[in-house]
């Protein structure tokens, strides 16, 4: 009785979770002329008038490739920088460590509304306004806070001998880094790269504010200015929000063994 | 190969935690040296400094004649084989072993060459091309062997590498260790917690206790002429008696009284040993079991372990209060639980210690 009890709060939870993707998967796929109709949860047709719409009209490939290109780069770059200070921080000896972490995490902390007029100006001023570079740049002030506290964690949890070994055998400090800790850090840096692309991707505040033209919009701000003056194309907005959300679930199905590994590791001593 | 000196060095961790103090040890060129003593007692130190894992409160280190204290581990050209093994676990055996070469960059010809020749000699070649994940644990063993031999570096440095073996493996491992040393005529130093490794292996052994070396010299002697009552009582299986007594001065001799035996030794003295707190000495094999009329003492047979070829017993006597009187006898004596036993110490194998600083004060024999 009590375990047909959990079974129906745990299906109703998951029901609450799901239901909003299959609506919106469903509504990206309805003809206009239905959305407001009667709704039904079994659809009675399906059309594509919607994805036909985003990528005919209105040229959706432009802001996903700004995405891709803004993340991609966000990524790389958090997670290369990142693995070298997370390893400092992990297990160099130097004055001042637990300072300069409580200094990272307090430089992610600030709310991004309160930095977006000066970093806008700064930019201005730079010449980087509506480029990929000042986008990606804002975004290493949110990505490598991230990257560095996973991997400064990870870092923690691999045996120090095996570094010691690599300094034995005679290889330096950033050579032990590239042949010995990196890797073994599979999980740790893709847990990294696959989070700090998340929130890269899903950035709208920072992008809206230092784009000035469709040709550099990523895919939160295009959709958003999808709404006209007018009318709001709720079927091409639901499907673009499946088009962008789609390459990150495939990502995350395809690399979710190794992000729980590397989410929960380090939690136990293994 | 090369000398190591260590000279006055202090290791104090940023806690207060004295490691190491005030240490100078020489270790000569192809000398095995054995550091040994209980856990805790800074031996493990003492080898992370000589790597130059730790850095040193003070003093200084020199590896033949050159003062490396502020020399990057890497740069001090000596390899370390880990308690853990420490293998590389995304390598391969030969790429483990190849690591240290490629890095100081080796022609790849030569390189593939000493792995090859290195592995014959440990009977590791079959597994080259294994990961050590597919190893066992002596195969892995082997493989950190291998993989500092193969550098031929100025001195190899032992953290415990036999511990992780299971007992007949550890006995075999230990003989060829031996061989390698001999073969390779290496300077080794080499951290055990484990008497026998020590006794069998050291061309010297340092033993250790609180960061401080309390005697360092040839195997056979630290067990013969331990230097103070912590040497004696931690070298040597099973352990050496020591029972308190005083001592008094009779004639050109010496009176020893203790609650197991008492004893007149002629033609010793001990300058001011008069009266004075002393302990003493004897090793279990060095009493006999005897007639009653010879005996030093009669006790109560308490535990009785066989070991084999000989067995411990353990007397309970009277005046000892905490302590029993631990005797070895013949394998095949009979001796039972709850039997008396009259005892008597050898008199030529007596070590006298001082009460207070535990310092070898006389033995008996020589």
């Amino acid at each position: 009785m009590k375990s047909r009890g959990w079974a129906l709060v745990a299906g109703l939870l998951v029901a609450a979770i799901v239901f909003p993707l299959y609506w919106a998967v469903i509504a990206s796929f309805t003809p206009e002329s239905r959305l407001f109709a009667s709704p039904t949860l079994v659809p009675r047709a399906l059309v594509l008038d919607h994805y036909r719409a985003l990528f005919g009209g209105r040229d959706f490939w432009t802001p996903i490739r700004n995405s891709l290109i803004v993340a991609g780069a966000t990524t790389v770059v958090s997670v290369l920088l990142g693995a070298v200070c997370a390893y400092a921080l992990a297990r160099l000896r130097f004055r001042g460590k637990a300072l300069a972490l409580a200094f990272v995490l307090a430089v992610s902390m600030f709310p991004q509304i309160s930095i977006v007029s000066p970093l806008y100006l700064l930019l201005r001023e730079l010449h980087l306004l509506n480029t990929y570079t000042g986008l990606v740049l804002p975004y290493l002030t949110f990505a490598m806070p991230l990257a560095i506290w996973l991997l400064v964690g990870f870092f923690r949890q691999l045996p120090p001998e095996l570094e010691e070994a690599g300094l034995m055998d005679g290889a330096g400090r950033l050579r032990t880094l590239w042949e010995i800790i990196l890797p073994l850090s599979g999980p740790g840096l893709a847990t990294t790269a696959i989070l700090t692309f998340l929130y890269s991707w899903n950035e709208f505040l920072f992008a809206l504010s230092f784009t000035l033209g469709p040709e550099r919009y990523t895919v939160p701000v295009a959709i958003t200015l999808f709404r006209g003056q007018y009318q709001v194309p709720w079927g091409q907005i639901l499907a673009a929000a499946v088009v962008a959300t789609a390459p990150v679930a495939a990502i995350v199905l395809v690399a979710q063994r190794r992000i729980i590994a590397g989410l929960t590791s380090g939690a136990v001593k293994g | 190969m090369a000398s190591i000196t260590l000279n006055q060095v202090s290791k104090v961790y940023p806690n207060g935690q004295v490691a190491v103090r005030d240490l100078t040890l020489e270790i000569a060129a192809g000398e095995l040296l054995v550091l040994l003593g209980p856990s805790g007692s800074g031996k493990s130190t003492v080898l992370r400094l000589i790597a130059g894992l730790e850095t040193l409160t003070a003093g200084h280190i020199l590896i033949d004649g050159h003062d490396v204290t502020h020399v990057s581990p890497q740069r001090r050209d000596l390899a370390m084989v880990f308690q853990s093994y420490a293998l590389y676990p995304h390598k391969s055996v030969r790429e483990n072993m190849a690591f240290g070469l490629r890095v100081r960059h080796v022609d790849p010809a030569r390189v593939d060459a000493r792995v090859r020749a290195t592995a014959a000699t440990l009977g590791i070649e079959p597994l080259l091309d294994r990961k050590p994940a597919q190893l066992s644990g002596g195969q892995r063993q082997r493989v950190a062997l291998g993989r500092a031999i193969v550098r031929e570096p100025k001195a190899f440095l032992l953290d415990e590498p036999l511990s992780n073996l299971d007992p007949i493996l550890r006995v075999g491992t230990r003989a060829e260790l031996a061989l390698l040393h001999r073969r390779l005529a290496a300077t080794m130093v080499y951290v055990t917690h484990d008497q026998e490794e020590a006794m069998t292996l050291g061309t010297r052994v340092a033993v250790m206790r609180d960061g401080i070396v309390e005697q360092v010299a040839p195997a056979l002697e630290v067990f013969r002429q331990p230097a103070n009552v912590f040497v004696a009582g931690f070298v040597g299986s099973p352990a050496m008696n020591l029972w308190p007594c005083t001592c008094n001065r009779v004639g050109d001799g010496l009176r020893v009284v203790s609650p197991a035996f008492s004893s007149e030794l002629k033609g010793i003295g001990v300058a001011g040993s008069d009266g004075r707190d002393i302990r003493v000495g004897v090793r279990p094999h060095d009493i006999d079991l005897v007639p009653k009329g010879e005996a030093d003492g009669v006790g109560r047979v308490e535990i009785v372990e066989p070991l084999g070829p000989m067995t411990l017993i353990h007397l309970r006597v009277d005046g000892l209060q905490h302590e029993f009187v631990r005797v070895v006898v013949a394998g095949d004596t009979g001796i039972e639980v709850g039997d008396q036993a009259s005892f008597r110490v050898r008199r030529d194998r007596l070590h006298l210690f001082d009460g207070k600083t535990g310092r070898l004060l006389i033995q008996s024999h020589v």
